[in-house]
């Protein structure tokens, strides 16, 4: 299963002003596989997986240094950005959904990429809103507006949009968070069967989630990765690293 | 303590010392709010009643149609009328792109440097010039320097320029009024700051500028320092009704100018028609302004988030 890395991250370093967000990371994240990155507040988690698809850079006040490249390509000097986060669908843990309709919502990235054909986004929506686990609750009303959906709808939809554009990445930062247990457990469902054809980053601050999907889990702390592990070493009773043990387990953090 | 128990001992329904206090406060707070309104109410009133009362016996369809006659002391004022039109569509027609554009890359593309702070500074500062200054400005820059003359064309560009920095303000705002994570998901999906702004930021803030752009024209279109060097006459010969009566390049009659001239330098003309000339100058802002807050109300309703 993890035969090579997709996405290799070589001391990456990232400053607001003069506060350090990311120190000096270095990870590789393998393909078809689900890799979580557990943490407490602060750790750098988010601000991780935005320099991924590099809408790091549309903030103000950033300097970055050290290379991400994804395939072996390096994603600031041999990708064309739009196509870059075009192949990574993003979760943020607030929902956002856009002031269009449920159907636009989803398929806008589909479309912005120069999609017109009516047909071909139609299934591209149904199936992204079956994936997010939306479609049951919406399928009557896809005409009403995404921004009048529940908080927790709304996170589904930006679900269903992260996965509009066919990304071959999915990050997900904290998805669950407005959504209900029941739903989550048909989420990761979903992502589970996701990763056979996606690389998928899950930032959680669900320890158990964490473990229930992780393939290999990294341990993040002040801006600086502790540990980097098979899950399941990760939650073992001795997984090498006291500071690790004890974040597992809800001791520290 | 003890108020705390007395609290609890008077029960959820009736009101205590403290409650009392507080709803008396309240009451007392929400009618000093009450008279200030309507203390901005009553001169408004007082204003319009009185212009449309004295105004009332020259106020015809006829005054509105006619040309000027016997040195301005009968007839009616259509050369004027026709021409603050001309004036405000080309001054909307220069400025709006210019200012609307200038917005949407202050907002959207420039980035927060000492350059974009400068930019905003000198566009806030632009907003508190005298009209007077601007007028001198249009003098030199558009009747001598572009050789355009005192003209329609002049007079215009010089009510652009005087309201590109509040059309550039209004801009911002409406802009900015738009949630900034809609931007970050529609970037975060692949979309380019171009495709974000067509698709998203516009469509939900395009009523918001407009809005500001009619209103700030409409108020430059009562001025009549901007257009007094510029390209206001004091007399042109019109036809009654004429729809195009005024060549871009030629110099026309104005509302405002109107009303300075037959009040201040034309001897014996009947008070009714001063006012009525008011009147009208009024209801022509009132009109365009009407027009945007049918776009305000139409924005509220459609409101997507």
């Amino acid at each position: 299963m993890v035969n090579k890395n997709r996405i290799e991250i070589r001391n990456l370093t990232v400053r607001y002003g003069k506060k350090t967000a990311v120190q000096d990371v270095s990870l590789d994240i393998p393909t078809n596989s689900i890799f979580t990155i557990i943490g407490p507040a602060n750790s750098g988690k988010t601000t991780l997986l935005k320099s991924i698809n590099r809408t790091l850079e549309l903030e103000t006040g950033i300097s970055v240094s050290g290379d991400i490249s994804i395939d072996g390509k390096n994603t600031r000097k041999e990708f064309n950005v739009y196509e870059l986060r075009r192949s990574i669908g993003m979760v943020f843990p607030l929902p956002v959904g856009l002031p269009l309709s449920i159907y636009d919502n989803v398929a806008y990235a589909p479309r912005m990429a120069g999609t017109r054909n009516k047909q071909t986004l139609d299934v591209i929506v149904e199936k992204c809103l079956r994936q997010a686990a939306l479609w049951d609750e919406v399928k009557d009303r896809l005409q009403n507006l995404g921004t009048m959906l529940s908080g927790g709808q709304q996170q589904r939809l930006t679900i269903a949009r992260a996965l509009s554009h066919s990304p071959e990445i999915l990050c997900l930062d904290e998805f669950s968070i407005a959504i209900d247990p029941v739903t989550t457990m048909r989420i990761e469902d979903v992502l589970v069967q996701l990763k056979k054809e996606m690389t998928i980053i899950l930032v959680t601050n669900l320890v158990q989630q964490a473990r229930r999907l992780g393939d290999m889990t990294c341990f993040m702390n002040k801006g600086q990765v502790v540990q980097v592990d098979t899950t399941e070493k990760m939650f073992s009773d001795n997984p090498g690293n006291q500071l690790t043990y004890d974040y597992v387990r809800g001791v520290f953090g | 303590m003890n108020t705390v128990a007395n609290n609890l001992s008077a029960g959820l329904f009736t009101a205590t010392e403290l409650t009392r206090k507080k709803l008396l406060t309240q009451k007392i707070v929400g009618i000093i709010f009450g008279l200030m309104v309507l203390l901005i109410l009553i001169p408004l009133i007082l204003l319009v009643g009185n212009l449309v009362i004295k105004a009332w016996p020259s106020l015809t369809w006829d005054f509105l149609t006619d040309v000027p006659k016997s040195g301005m002391r009968a007839g009616g004022i259509w050369p004027a009328f026709i021409g603050t039109f001309y004036l405000v569509v080309f001054s909307l027609l220069a400025s709006a792109p210019i200012g609307i554009l200038a917005g949407i890359y202050l907002n959207e593309y420039a980035g927060n440097n000492w350059f974009t702070r400068v930019v905003n500074l000198a566009v806030v500062n632009l907003a508190g010039v005298p009209s007077i200054v601007h007028s001198l400005f249009g003098v030199g820059a558009f009747v001598i320097f572009a050789g355009l003359g005192k003209s329609v064309l002049a007079a215009s560009l010089t009510i652009a320029i005087m309201t590109l920095p509040v059309i550039i303000v209004a801009t911002k705002e409406a802009l900015s009024a738009v949630p900034m994570s809609f931007r970050v998901a529609c970037w975060n999906v692949g979309a380019s700051k171009w495709q974000t702004i067509r698709t998203i930021v516009l469509p939900n803030s395009i009523s918001g500028i407009l809005t500001g752009v009619i209103l700030e024209v409409c108020r430059a279109a009562g001025e009549t320092a901007p257009i007094m060097f510029t390209g206001a006459v004091f007399f042109k010969h019109v036809q009654r009704g004429d729809l195009f009566p005024y060549h871009p390049g030629e110099q026309c009659m104005a509302l405002s100018y109107h009303l300075h001239t037959i009040s201040t330098q034309v001897p014996g003309v009947p008070e009714p028609m001063l006012y009525a000339t008011a009147v009208v100058l009024l209801g022509f802002v009132l009109v365009f302004n009407s027009f945007a807050v049918v776009l305000r109300v139409y924005m509220r309703n459609r409101k997507k988030w």
